[in-house]
């Protein structure tokens, strides 16, 4: 399969108080369309960064990144924005779901942002909300939704206007055991299709076995990738 | 977006009001505040706006204001020789002379004897009770509403047919006139110039102005300059003593400080409360509006998000500020002894602009904040 996502030789440091932290070293890593990839390592040893890099939230100071044939490094910042908006599915960590919106109100967000009338939008969202399993609470606030609940709702908004490609932070970490099986699990159902890739950051090893291929990191280096035993 | 926006805003319903709150408080207080110190400078100048027929007013070079300052009198000389101005279709005399009146029972009041043209009666409020001929009667003259009130004898005012003294001359009220709030503490009591003349004590001169019309077509600041030419007097058209009249008693009172120091103490609450209630709302928003721009939101939609919620809490807060201030005005505003209140249109648009400086400069703060965030920002937890 064709590789969606392509970082070669990957810079970029930090510099906090005259200090220059070098965080990426000339990273490689190449996602194909149809996977699932876990960016895994210790803190600090730059997953976040390169996470940051390949969604084009981040400029880097030397090599290249291309996703879906776009050199995202050489693109202007608003051309940069318009391709996150049209290509890109964000799930964070802390679910950044706006209190004051409803379930369907925070997953119809990008659909709103690539143009669709609020009705279309919504419409859409109902739907995901139903494919996540929250059909009954479409239109509670996130307050009103446990931990698992909430990280659902930032799936179906990850997905709503059918992103390319589907950057994860962090997914599960606030998360119990239980719960993060499920989201996990949730995330392979309806994410993972042809022509999609995941990159799901995590350092939480009990959900490896939903990865196609794990990259391991390490200083912010890609030191191996490997494939783990397929989830029971 | 702009729902969302909005709903983010009216959300967070504590700092919503807080905020809306703030821009009411400010846009009272500036309104309020202004509204009484155009008030109190309106009736500087009352008796000038009490006199609408008069195109000019001719008085002594040196005055500046009428019933505040003295009055310097004129020879009596002085209309014939407006009259003789080119330009000048009629001039009468006008006498403003301060007394005392004794009411009997041992009470006495301050009173403005006003002495009105005898023909024309030029220069007298609009008459609410009996007529401005009956003035002819003799030892006749007219009580202002707020001054009859204050006249008040044995616990009632004084009305037509009762009599006191003004200098030891016998007055008889014969009606009632509407006369505009004014400076003026004591009552008006209207008579004609003639009889003004003999009841105040003899001196040379006892002409206070000259009130003249212009010829029509004639401009009047033309015709002004003509009389002043030809008589070395004073003559004003009745803008220009109306304003040189308030500008008198802003200069010799000191209120515009105290007024400007609470206007600027309602602007500066509503900067602080406000502005520093929508700085932290968008701060507090911080990680939602990363996450929006992560997702997409151009730095664009980003800015008119924020415009959006600054412009709709400006709005409710100058709308329930000015309302208020308008309600409080027409319940506390009115006669000479109540609130001196003026509201002009404009005023709404300089507190408009006030509310909008306030907004923008919060809006403005929050926006640097808001544009120079990374969207990876998000990605750090």
């Amino acid at each position: 399969m064709a590789d969606l996502v392509q970082a070669r030789g990957v810079v970029k440091s930090f510099t906090t108080g005259g200090v220059v932290t070098p965080v990426l070293r000339g990273t490689d890593l190449a996602v194909a369309e149809g996977e699932l990839l876990m960016l895994v390592g210790p803190s600090g040893c730059g997953k976040t960064t390169l996470l940051s890099v390949i969604a084009g939230t981040l400029d880097l100071e030397g090599g290249e990144v291309t996703v879906l044939g776009t050199r995202l490094d050489t693109l202007a910042p608003a051309a940069r924005t318009r391709f996150r908006c049209r290509n890109l599915g964000f799930v964070f960590q802390a679910f950044n779901l706006i209190p004051a919106l409803t379930v369907v109100e925070n997953i119809a967000i990008p659909a709103l942002l690539n143009g669709l009338r609020p009705a279309e939008a919504q419409a859409k969202a109902r739907v995901l909300a139903e494919r996540v399993g929250l059909g009954h609470r479409s239109d509670h606030l996130p307050t009103q939704l446990s931990g698992g609940q909430q990280q659902r709702v930032a799936i179906a908004r990850a997905l709503v206007h059918d992103p390319a490609l589907v950057v994860c932070d962090e997914p599960t970490s606030t998360l119990d055991h239980h719960t993060g099986d499920d989201i996990m699990a949730l995330l392979r159902e309806v994410a993972v299709r042809p022509g999609r890739a995941l990159v799901v950051v995590t350092h939480d090893s009990r959900i490896f076995p939903y990865a196609d291929r794990i990259a391991r990191m390490d200083d912010g280096i890609i030191t191996g990738v490997e494939t783990p035993p397929r989830t029971p | 977006m702009d729902a969302v926006a909005l709903k983010m805003l009216f959300g967070d319903r504590g700092r919503f009001l807080g905020i809306v709150l703030g821009l009411t408080f400010a846009s009272l207080l500036i309104t309020q505040q202004m509204s009484i110190f155009l008030g109190l400078l309106a009736r500087a100048h009352a008796a000038v706006r009490d006199t609408p027929q008069a195109d000019l007013w001719i008085m002594d070079r040196s005055m500046e204001a009428i019933d505040l300052g003295g009055v310097r009198p004129l020879p009596d000389t002085a209309l014939d020789r407006v009259r003789g101005v080119t330009g000048v279709a009629w001039a009468v005399p006008h006498l403003r002379q301060p007394l005392e009146a004794s009411l009997g029972l041992g009470l006495r009041r301050d009173v403005l004897l006003i002495g009105v043209d005898d023909q024309s009666f030029i220069g007298l409020p609009p008459v609410t009770a009996g007529r401005a001929e009956d003035l002819r009667q003799e030892g006749a003259v007219l009580l202002d509403e707020e001054g009859a009130a204050k006249f008040a004898r044995a616990g009632r005012a004084l009305g037509i047919g009762d009599v006191f003294e003004i200098n030891d001359h016998r007055a008889v009220v014969v009606g009632l006139v509407k006369a505009k709030p004014a400076i003026w503490f004591g009552s008006y009591v209207y008579t004609t110039a003639s009889r003004a003349r003999e009841w105040t004590p003899r001196t040379r001169r006892t002409l206070s102005y000259v009130i003249a019309g212009v010829q029509p077509g004639s401009d009047r600041a033309a015709v002004a300059a003509a009389v002043e030419a030809a008589t070395g007097l004073r003559a004003a058209t009745g803008e220009e003593f109306q304003s040189g009249s308030a500008s008198f008693f802003a200069r010799n009172t000191g209120i515009p400080i105290n007024f400007g120091m609470a206007v600027g103490l309602g602007f500066l609450v509503g900067t602080a409360v406000s502005g520093m209630l929508f700085l932290q709302f968008t701060r507090d928003n911080l990680r939602y509006l990363g996450a929006l721009k992560a997702m997409g939101a151009s730095d664009g939609l980003l800015l008119r998000m924020t415009l959006l919620q600054a412009g709709i809490v400006g709005l409710l807060g100058y709308g329930l500020g000015t309302g208020t201030a308008a309600m409080f005005g027409a319940l506390a505003g009115g006669g000479a002894g109540q609130l001196a209140w003026l509201m002009p249109p404009w005023l709404l648009i300089v507190t408009g602009g006030a509310i909008l400086c306030i907004v923008l400069g919060a809006a403005l703060l929050s926006l640097r904040t808001v544009l120079r965030l990374e969207p990876a920002v998000v990605f750090r937890g």
